[in-house]
């Protein structure tokens, strides 16, 4: 911390105050909730509930239709982190390159930062509809067929292209940034050794962006975990059938719809292990980038 | 290496389309009314019946909720979205500020348990949630809606980044002319941090205003439903009706995505440094 610091009795937990309540009644409360909830069986008819120890957590890690959507998350959210920081990195590096019209192409590229999920879910789910969708239209030229809410793959499809639409802006304003931290020297020097583009991407920019994609590969992994809740919540029309959804929409409809509170708060406990997992894999990542500097 | 100038910008205009055409469509069916948006699909030319559809979206309930205007959903997004970047930026502040510049025998543990709500975004904890927040009578109400989101410390970890990294020297020098604590904060802390609060106030700002889950559950009377909550209502009406207004739902997400849009935006530069700056 500071080497100077003020000392007094009070002032500074006046000031820690507001934000500490919050998080005490907000935060601390409902997470010891949900671990606590995980080990018990709630009755459905709310008499009370018993201690069951683990099998809140054994009856779900056996679950087929459990680990089925655990794998669907898996695939969803690789392909989501792929295309997304891919589709952004090949952007960034164009923009970086071009001298007429950087600006405006920066703007242009990045705006949809600013959509929420569910906006963009609504746009999307219109663009593929039976009735009135264009893209729907389009595809079937080539005899694609499209029934979004009916066919799994079609459903999963539709949910993946708006979540990397909706991504590829953030991707693509950290690669921009980082590119342009890149020292001219360095760029300059690569032009002279090295004639070809394509390598010279590969074996001294990439290396270069490696940090900076790490972190973001993070950063796309918790937004395909969760912050796609909306869009999957729109593209399913809220009924979710046989449709594929990810393990936070479960946490959901298990909880909201199917009452039950024991499995439910179990799945969140899991998914809490998994972002705990992610979180320091981050920490480490920043350290070592700041070696790395 | 012109025809490799070229490509570049063959590239870049086309993932400009990408992101541009969705949006397109969404704006030019919201021009139409419902009758030939059902007829013709979704349409990229413009039509003549703006002014009525966004009259009708903005000012009459009825079409996809019984009760509330888009103009009152707009309201309370934008009371949300400046509700929660004002208090957040309030709180965290103050939390920073006493977190750096205060010898606290309980420091260390006060930290980390404001940061441990890093380690859990609200998507995991959220019946417990619900039911807190429920029990304590919040249902309905802004406050239900802002301060539940604002327990998350992320604004505590810029503003505690930042100040560690404003010089020890304007503190000793604050002191020796008989500064006190409230004074250093007001008058040199405060105006120091004009840049980023307004980075922050922009990424906050959206960040409430498309705010979904929350609002989806905590607000049943309609009354409160902002834009973004609203969307989920139009797709329930939507999916039932005879001919959908499929233009006024198209209005209704221009309406819900133009503020946070236009703001990003105008204060590109402040947003996108705010945004790098923050993560690192």
């Amino acid at each position: 911390m500071k080497r100077v610091q003020f000392s007094h009795p009070l002032l500074p937990y006046m000031l820690l105050l507001p934000q500490l309540a919050i998080v005490a009644v907000f935060f601390l409360w409902p997470a010891g909730e949900a671990i606590r909830a995980s080990f018990y069986l709630e009755d459905p008819f709310g008499f009370g509930s018993t201690f069951v120890g683990l099998e809140n957590f054994s009856d779900i890690l056996t679950n087929a239709e459990y680990m089925r959507t655990a794998w669907f998350t898996l695939f969803y959210t690789v392909i989501v982190a792929f295309f997304s920081l891919s589709i952004a990195l090949l952007l960034a590096v164009k923009a970086d390159a071009v001298i007429h019209g950087s600006a405006t192409y920066r703007t242009l590229l990045m705006w949809v930062y600013a959509i929420a999920p569910p906006v963009a879910g609504l746009v999307g789910i219109m663009l593929f509809d039976l009735h009135v969708g264009p893209m729907r239209d389009f595809l079937a030229h080539f005899g694609w067929d499209m029934k979004v809410g009916v066919n799994y793959w079609d459903t999963a499809f539709v949910m993946a292209i708006i979540a990397v639409w909706k991504q590829i802006p953030v991707n693509f304003i950290f690669f921009l940034s980082g590119l342009q931290g890149v020292p001219k020297s360095i760029q300059e020097a690569a032009a002279i050794d090295c004639r070809s583009g394509t390598r010279r991407f590969w074996s001294v920019t990439f290396p270069l962006l490696a940090p900076t994609g790490f972190f973001l590969l993070i950063i796309n992994i918790t937004y395909a975990l969760f912050d796609t809740f909306g869009i999957i919540d729109i593209v399913l029309k809220g009924e979710p059938g046989n449709n594929p959804i990810t393990l936070v929409y479960k946490v959901y409809v298990d909880g909201f719809r199917g009452n039950d509170l024991g499995g439910s708060s179990a799945q969140s406990v899991i998914l809490m292990v998994l972002v705990f997992a992610l979180t320091i894999v981050q920490f480490r990542m920043i350290e070592r980038r700041v070696h790395y500097s | 290496m012109k025809s490799i100038k070229l490509l570049d910008h063959v590239i870049l205009i086309l993932g400009a389309l990408f992101m541009l055409v969705p949006v397109g469509f969404a704006f030019f069916t919201s021009t139409h009314d419902a009758i030939s948006v059902y007829q013709n699909g979704l349409q990229f030319t413009p039509g003549g019946h703006f002014v009525d559809t966004y009259t009708a979206v903005l000012t009459e309930a009825g079409g996809f909720t019984k009760e509330v205007t888009g103009l009152t959903m707009a309201w309370n997004s934008l009371v949300l979205g400046l509700g929660f970047a004002i208090g957040k930026i309030i709180i965290s502040m103050l939390a920073a500020y006493a977190i750096v510049y205060f010898r606290l025998p309980l420091g260390t543990f006060i930290f980390w348990i404001i940061f441990s709500t890093l380690l859990l975004p609200l998507e995991v904890r959220i019946l417990p949630s619900y039911e807190i927040v429920q029990g304590l009578g919040m249902m309905n109400s802004y406050s239900g809606l802002i301060i539940p989101l604002i327990a998350s410390a992320t604004g505590t970890f810029y503003f505690r980044q930042f100040f560690k990294s404003v010089p020890d020297e304007l503190v000793e020098a604050a002191r020796i002319d008989g500064a006190g604590p409230i004074k250093f904060f007001i008058d040199i802390l405060v105006p120091l941090s004009k840049t980023m609060v307004a980075a922050i106030f922009i990424i906050m700002f959206v960040y409430g205003w498309n705010q979904y889950l929350w609002p989806t559950l905590i607000t049943t009377d309609e009354g409160y439903f902002t834009l973004v909550r609203g969307m989920k209502q139009i797709l329930q009406v939507w999916i039932g009706a005879q001919i959908p207004d499929t233009n006024q739902a198209m209005a209704l997400a221009i309406l819900a995505m133009l503020p946070p849009v236009i703001i990003v935006v105008i204060f590109q530069s402040w947003f996108v440094k705010g945004l790098v700056e923050s993560e690192k």
